[in-house]
């Protein structure tokens, strides 16, 4: 496993954190995952050798998650809440727009593997609906026309700095 | 007079001269309540929680005081206190404001509840959708840990506890606690079956464990602040404190108010602005998207037998449930009349479709079939007798399942087909495409 040394020291300090090492899978996953945009068979055999666990019960949690992926996530995910509160203030609307402006299929990561594009549920910022997690940051009120431009260019940024690293 | 906020859990929260570090919160005379704890006998602050009525923020109302009483004390095994942070209840974001603006009351609210419980291991389950929200725990918990406010020998007392900051992965079934608990321990996050499994005697590593919600440990700082008697002058009886309530959807002002009980009209046009301009209320959700629809039109009788009209319901726990319905975790969402009664069960429906673990066969089928024909209502393809089915087959998911969710996919179902049933029966017969409320319809502030 190819992992960055600021990466495995996380991993070290984490796991004593725990009185029994198998609870620590999850934050494992989650180092793994934001280096590697994805959880490799690799990786599952890794971890589960680490936390003294068979590979299946690495592979349990990472498949039960909406947030693990087995496929490579795009330089920018970008999940659009859709439920109620949101869909009421226009959530649907607003991916219809983001497909759009950034030729990606909801549900979907662009072929270059600059953006991945997805509808998610509640995300727990109802009174500012519709709202948008990219990547770590939030952005609300996006039925403001106003609103939408400047997380665009963000997310336009961040896909072309992404490019430019690889 | 109109009626206003009580502003107590979120007293500095949104103040300019306020910031979630720790010398932000020692001004405002933060830990203080700490300090007053330590100082006590652990037994007589469970009784103070205990006596000062304070129940739970996040769904089901329990006593808090009680929860701590049933803990399994003498099994000599370690105890474990989990703060419940996977809020994912839709329409609810009061524990991300507590988190993000003020993560140190929530830390010493932790605290003193570890201390009341001999605790020396806390964790705090923060969903993975918060990645913020858990920085700021973790920063929030080393400037506690510098000042010796966590970790060994807290202010020179005795007493040692840490706190360990654990990342959800965008799982709903987590916020139950004994789902939170298994995957807290490293596996998929199947709720367990009750009894034997109460998290007081047989939770965390089989160890007994406390699941709180972070409102309510938060409140835990006031109760030992302000003292039972003060406390418990706020709110009415059985409802005791402040509530923060989460207002969504059709409403001129929508956010987080903190409240004492008053009634839905004063709520809701006092606090929260009325209805949007030309718009009429059709009804509201009262706890998160799971419980029982409120409608504005409806009158509802108590159990004493009298009558009372919607705006006239008290917003606190035991109205609501008079009015047949439960505050739950507090996330009020609004409907008007410009709102399609079936679009808003489709989406509600596709999210506990999507959230069902898939341990129990009546939530893991059931759920799936609530979306699929709330969907083909919505988008063509229904049959008249599809109301009825839908109907009949929700009442065959909750109380047949391990945990509570299956209520979350009946409740829902139920009261909307009770309430509207105009509106199922015409589109089911009117075999209409398209989601046209949701998709047409943008708010212009």
């Amino acid at each position: 496993m190819n992992l960055s040394a600021e990466t495995l020291e996380k991993i070290e300090t984490t796991i004593p954190k725990y009185p029994e090492k198998r609870s620590a899978v999850m934050p494992l996953l989650h180092f793994v995952q934001s280096e590697q945009k994805y959880i490799s068979n690799e990786a599952i055999e890794w971890i589960a050798e680490k936390l003294e666990i068979e590979p299946i019960n690495v592979l349990e949690v990472v498949t039960f998650f909406p947030y693990y992926r087995q496929e490579k996530l795009g330089t920018v995910h970008v999940r659009v809440c859709r439920t109620l509160s949101c869909a009421l203030m226009g959530a649907y609307k607003l991916g219809d727009e983001l497909e759009k402006a950034l030729d990606c299929k909801m549900g979907h990561t662009k072929e270059d593997g600059s953006v991945t594009l997805e509808y998610g549920e509640c995300l727990a910022a109802c009174g500012t609906g519709p709202v948008v997690l990219v990547d770590e940051d939030l952005y609300e009120k996006l039925n403001q026309t106003e609103a939408v431009g400047p997380m665009l260019e963000e997310i336009k940024k961040r896909a072309q700095a992404g490019a430019a690293t690889e | 007079m109109a009626a206003v906020e009580r502003k107590i859990l979120l007293k500095h929260a949104d103040e300019d001269y306020y910031s979630p570090s720790i010398d932000s919160y020692l001004e405002q005379g933060g830990y203080e309540g700490l300090k007053k704890a330590l100082a006590e006998k652990p037994e007589d602050l469970r009784e103070a929680v205990k006596d000062s009525g304070l129940r739970g923020r996040g769904g089901a109302g329990f006593s808090c005081g009680i929860k701590w009483s049933l803990v399994d004390r003498k099994s000599g095994k370690p105890i474990y206190l989990i703060c419940n942070c996977d809020e994912s209840e839709p329409g609810t974001f009061k524990d991300r404001q507590l988190v993000h603006k003020d993560p140190h009351q929530l830390i010493e609210g932790m605290m003193i509840s570890a201390f009341a419980n001999d605790v020396a291991l806390a964790f705090i389950y923060i969903r993975e959708e918060m990645p913020l929200g858990a920085k700021i725990l973790e920063k929030a918990i080393e400037e506690a840990r510098a000042k010796n406010l966590v970790g060994e020998n807290i202010l020179g007392s005795g007493y040692s506890c840490d706190i360990v900051v654990h990342r959800g992965a965008g799982a709903y079934i987590c916020g139950e606690e004994t789902g939170l608990i298994e995957s807290m321990e490293g596996k998929r996050p199947y709720p367990r079956i009750k009894p034997p499994f109460f998290p007081a005697v047989l939770g965390l590593y089989q160890c007994p464990t406390i699941v709180n919600n972070v409102e309510t440990l938060c409140n835990v700082v006031h109760v030992v602040n302000m003292g039972v008697e003060e406390y418990t002058k706020i709110g009415r009886h059985g409802n005791t404190g402040t509530r923060i309530w989460c207002v969504s959807g059709m409403v001129k002002n929508p956010g987080y108010y903190e409240i004492e009980p008053m009634t839905m009209k004063e709520f809701l046009y006092d606090v929260c602005g009325g209805p949007l301009p030309g718009r009429k209320f059709k009804g509201c959700i009262p706890g998160g998207g799971s419980m029982k629809i409120l409608g504005a039109e409806e009158t509802y009788t108590d159990r004493e037998g009298k009558s009372f009209s919607f705006d006239e319901i008290i917003v606190d726990y035991d109205g609501i449930a008079a009015a047949g319905s439960m505050s739950g975790s507090s996330g009020m969402m609004i409907l008007d009349d410009s709102t399609d009664i079936v679009e808003a069960l489709a989406n509600i429906t596709a999210f506990y479709a999507h959230e069902s673990c898939g341990q129990c066969t009546p939530c893991r089928e059931g759920s799936l079939w609530t979306k699929k024909i709330t969907a083909r209502m919505c988008t063509g393809g229904a049959r008249p007798q599809d109301v009825d089915l839908l109907y009949d087959m929700a009442g065959n998911i909750g109380g047949r399942t391990v945990c509570p969710m299956g209520y979350s996919t009946t409740w829902p179902v139920q009261s909307y087909i009770e309430k509207f049933r105009d509106e199922f029966d015409s589109k089911a017969q009117a075999n209409e495409c398209g989601m046209k409320s949701f998709d047409e319809r943008l708010i212009e502030k």
